[in-house]
């Protein structure tokens, strides 16, 4: 049976209980002083590599989880070197926005550089809610993907995955190696202890630059504009079709 | 205070004190005029104590039995030098103070700052304008790379309210704002925040200290925090994590206004014995973000009067600051008799007064906060220091309600009490517990005693005059503030507790509160959203109800003060037709904001307000 090296990539999101507010300009969410977190889905993501390594113990050759962003994020690496991670590593990018297109890029030379086998991602992030990165580094690495994985587990040298789908739940199974994506009901992240927040304050972190890895960040898109939702909708009753017509030209819908 | 009294016979250290003598005998004698019959009683006596054998009742022994059996696990215990309860402006600034100390003797201190918050600052409220005494003596650079929106004050005015309309009133000397700057102390608690993690002090946010130890000797052996994954009922979940202790030769109690440990440490130790009960506001308060035209930088105002009637005090301000942020709140003192009052509801409606929604009009609200805030003065500090620990910032109590200001000396309380530490690790042997008297010492000598001395009378100066209520009060202050300057040989003495004073509700009509507008005002599920507050799903209720069986007499007495005096509508009488009264006590208290106005002014002094899981509470950033 083949070791496992294990590749958790987080991300760094507006705390899930905010509500967000967009900048005067309009031109992007305000961010400046709030609170930001690790993203549910990757803390889940985090809690999952943590229970692998702690059942498959002598198959866990090492964990690594890489987050890419600015080098505050480093707080939420510290937090899962204590919950149970080996090892952990920051792609600093400064404050530039990062599309998931570059992240996938940026794990996948992460991926060819720790030669790790089982990459573990949150399905998708609170803040943009793309669910693209897990699928785009999948197809760039030639490798299986399980996404919304709500049960995962080992048999031999394959890895069974249970999804969550419309219809119900989907079982999958591939040989290593692969990518998995998390869902909601996959698990419960644990909490840090005190004790090994404590240690994980002064524990080495890994740094590295995009440009160590080779990946340079260019950015596709161009957000034109942010707008709150519409929170009231008017409900107008109509008696007949013709009035619902004549409704529809007077809000000129037609 | 008790203590000048107690050294009349000798030399006294401050001369100035001398006349303070006989003080409170004295002045319940000049004032003891028939005062209103506010059919104050002491609940305990007046209430029968039922058994009810209700399964419900049942249902919290469980919980307790449960709780017990945790409590006898062993914990991980880690020694450090000092052990700070509570990252705000006092127990940060002792930090940082004992590290610049340390440093210059040549010294390493290990401190440990614990913080009940997800991060600094979260669960930090105030107006804020800030006097810079404090943190010019601290970090005399400050201003070089200052907090976030941190403004300069640029003008200052009082308004007394009536019902549309509002008169300017003259701005007392003693609460004039020059020089000093408006922030939110939320941004500055995360500023000091970094600076005390760039001396290395140890901050742990997100782990809220639930216990305080002791040793053998009943001297304090230091803190644990609370324990992680425990369910609503007190078994243990798969996530469990014991909570950890610290033992240190000191222990400082930085909790703010009724801090929990801090009350725990008060009662067991005494310390409230020579001074009088503290008594309390509770400020609830908004953060908007207002368009440019209605926009005054700099611009502090604050109000009297209107929606508050004569028997109740408080005053309303706005400060406008930052980025187009105007802070807008009510302070209301917790010592009303009226049990239909609603703190919370006085604040929404107060903004519809023109002078507020003039301001407000086209802006967002983006937060909400209420916090208890001390209003007890200079009468009701406590003894300070005691063995193995002491209290600094709002835990003991330094706020100078006249010029509505805490900040600055209960940095200086962390501050002197950090030089105070520094100076027993130079000389004494730290290897038992300190008591470090010339902590109380100093800071009598200090400019914070002789600040709260000063504007002692203002505050009682409400509820001295019978009949006169706030108007007396009102008269009180403009002398004492123009002419006395608090040199007068009287000091007026403050009522029972804030809860004792609540009076029937049969006295009383109930209140007709406006309906929110949701442009100006509110209901209570959104203020409560934005205040970001939230509280792991399955934990055992943080609000300890130890008088239960009492709240069928506690609704026909108060008519459901609990639900009123909540800001975030914690509690509720439910329907149920079940019971006597067919209404039923329930605490949500995921609601919670923290403010621990319910541990001051239930009726019944029922409600134990206790930590939940650390990271729980609210985020705010901008009160």
């Amino acid at each position: 049976m083949s070791k496992l090296r294990v590749l958790v990539g987080v991300k760094r999101t507006l705390d899930y209980m905010l509500k967000p507010r967009i900048n005067p300009a309009k031109t992007g969410v305000d961010l400046a002083g709030q609170k930001m977190s690790i993203n549910p889905f990757c803390d889940i993501a985090v809690e999952e590599a943590i229970r692998i390594k702690e059942t498959q113990k002598d198959r866990v050759e090492d964990t690594l989880v890489v987050t890419a962003g600015p080098s505050a994020s480093e707080q939420i690496l510290r937090q899962s070197l204590a919950k149970g991670i080996q090892r952990a590593s920051l792609i600093d990018v400064g404050n530039k926005e990062l599309e998931p297109l570059s992240v996938a890029k940026l794990l996948k030379a992460t991926v060819e550089k720790e030669k790790s086998n089982l990459v573990i991602l949150g399905k998708q992030a609170i803040d943009d809610d793309a669910h693209q990165t897990g699928g785009m580094l999948a197809a760039m690495l030639g490798w299986p993907q399980f996404t919304s994985a709500s049960k995962v587990a080992f048999e031999g040298d394959k890895v069974v995955v249970t999804r969550e789908i419309d219809g119900g739940a989907e079982t999958l199974s591939s040989p290593l190696p692969a990518v998995i994506t998390t869902d909601l009901r996959l698990n419960v992240p644990r909490f840090a202890n005190l004790a090994k927040v404590m240690k994980a304050r002064k524990a080495p972190l890994g740094k590295l630059t995009p440009e160590d890895l080779g990946v340079p960040i260019e950015n596709r898109l161009q957000t034109l504009s942010v707008e709150e939702p519409v929170s009231k909708r008017q409900s107008i009753m109509v008696k007949n079709v013709d009035e619902f017509v004549k409704t529809l030209k007077e809000l000129k819908a037609l | 205070m008790s203590n000048v009294v107690r050294t009349l016979g000798g030399p006294l250290k401050t001369p100035r004190y001398a006349f303070c003598k006989l003080s409170l005998k004295r002045s319940s004698l000049l004032f003891a005029l028939p005062k209103i019959k506010a059919q104050c009683f002491t609940p305990m006596k007046r209430i029968q104590v039922r058994r009810f054998s209700h399964s419900r009742f049942v249902q919290s022994n469980e919980l307790m039995d449960n709780l017990k059996k945790i409590q006898s696990l062993e914990r991980e215990a880690e020694d450090v030098d000092v052990c700070i309860v509570g990252a705000g402006p006092a127990g940060l600034g002792a930090a940082i103070r004992i590290k610049q100390e340390a440093a210059k003797a040549g010294k390493e201190i290990r401190v440990i700052v614990l913080e009940k918050a997800a991060e600094p600052g979260n669960h930090s409220v105030s107006g804020a304008v800030i006097q810079p005494t404090a943190l010019d003596e601290l970090i005399p650079d400050w201003k070089n790379e200052p907090p976030r929106h941190c403004t300069p004050v640029s003008s200052d005015t009082m308004k007394f309210l009536i019902p549309g309309m509002q008169f300017p009133i003259p701005v007392p000397p003693v609460i004039s704002n020059k020089g000093n700057y408006i922030m939110s102390l939320a941004e500055l608690t995360k500023w000091l925040a970094t600076k005390a993690e760039e001396l290395d002090v140890e901050l742990y946010p997100s782990f809220a200290a639930s216990e305080v130890l002791y040793n053998e000797d009943g001297s304090v052996r230091g803190v644990a925090t609370n324990d992680f994954g425990v369910d609503s009922k007190g078994l243990q979940k798969d996530n469990f994590e014991r909570g950890m202790a610290f033992h240190a030769p000191i222990t400082l109690f930085a909790e703010g206004a009724r801090g929990s440990l801090s009350k725990s440490v008060i009662q067991r130790f005494d310390l409230q014995k020579n001074s009088e009960p503290q008594t309390y506001g509770l400020g609830i308060k908004e953060v908007w973000r207002v368009p440019d035209e209605n926009f005054r930088n700099g611009e502090v105002a604050h109000t009297l009067g209107w929606p508050l009637r004569n028997d109740t005090y408080g005053g309303g301000f706005m400060y406008q600051f930052g980025d187009n942020y105007v802070s807008v709140g009510l302070v209301v003192g917790l010592d009303y008799p009226n049990p239909y009052v609603s703190p919370a509801a006085e604040f929404q409606r107060m903004k519809q007064n023109p002078f507020f929604a003039k301001v407000l009009k086209g802006g967002t609200c983006l937060e909400y906060a209420a916090r208890s805030l001390n209003e007890g003065g200079y009468q009701s500090i406590p003894k300070l220091v005691f063995p193995g620990g002491a209290l600094i910032g709002c835990s003991a109590g330094f706020v100078n309600v006249a010029k509505i200001k805490g900040t600055h000396t209960a940095m200086k309380s962390g501050m002197v009490a950090a030089d105070a530490i520094v100076e027993a690790f130079n000389t004494g042997d730290v290897n038992k517990p300190l008591t470090i008297d010339a902590y109380e010492e100093n800071l009598k000598n200090s400019f914070v005693f002789k600040e709260l001395y000063s504007v002692r009378n203002m505050r009682p100066s409400f509820h001295a005059f019978p009949f006169l209520g706030n108007y007396g009060g009102m008269v009180y202050s403009a002398l004492d503030s123009y002419l006395f300057k608090g040199k007068v040989p009287w000091t007026f003495s403050h009522k029972k507790g804030d809860a004792a004073v609540t009076a029937s509700a049969s006295s009383y009509k109930p209140i007709n509160y406006p309906k929110p507008d949701n442009v100006l005002s509110f209901d209570t599920p959104t203020s409560v959203a934005r205040s970001g507050t939230m509280h792991a799903e399955n934990q055992p209720c943080h609000l300890f109800d130890s008088r239960p069986n009492d709240r069928q007499d506690a609704y026909r007495m108060y008519k459901g003060v609990e639900n009123r005096f909540c800001p975030a509508g914690v509690y509720e009488y439910v329907d149920d037709e079940t019971l006597p009264t067919g209404k039923r006590f329930v605490i949500n208290s995921q609601n919670c904001v923290h403010c621990k106005t319910c541990d001051i002014k239930d009726p019944l002094q029922g409600i134990n307000w206790k930590t939940p899981q650390g990271g729980d509470g609210p985020k705010q950033t901008l009160t």
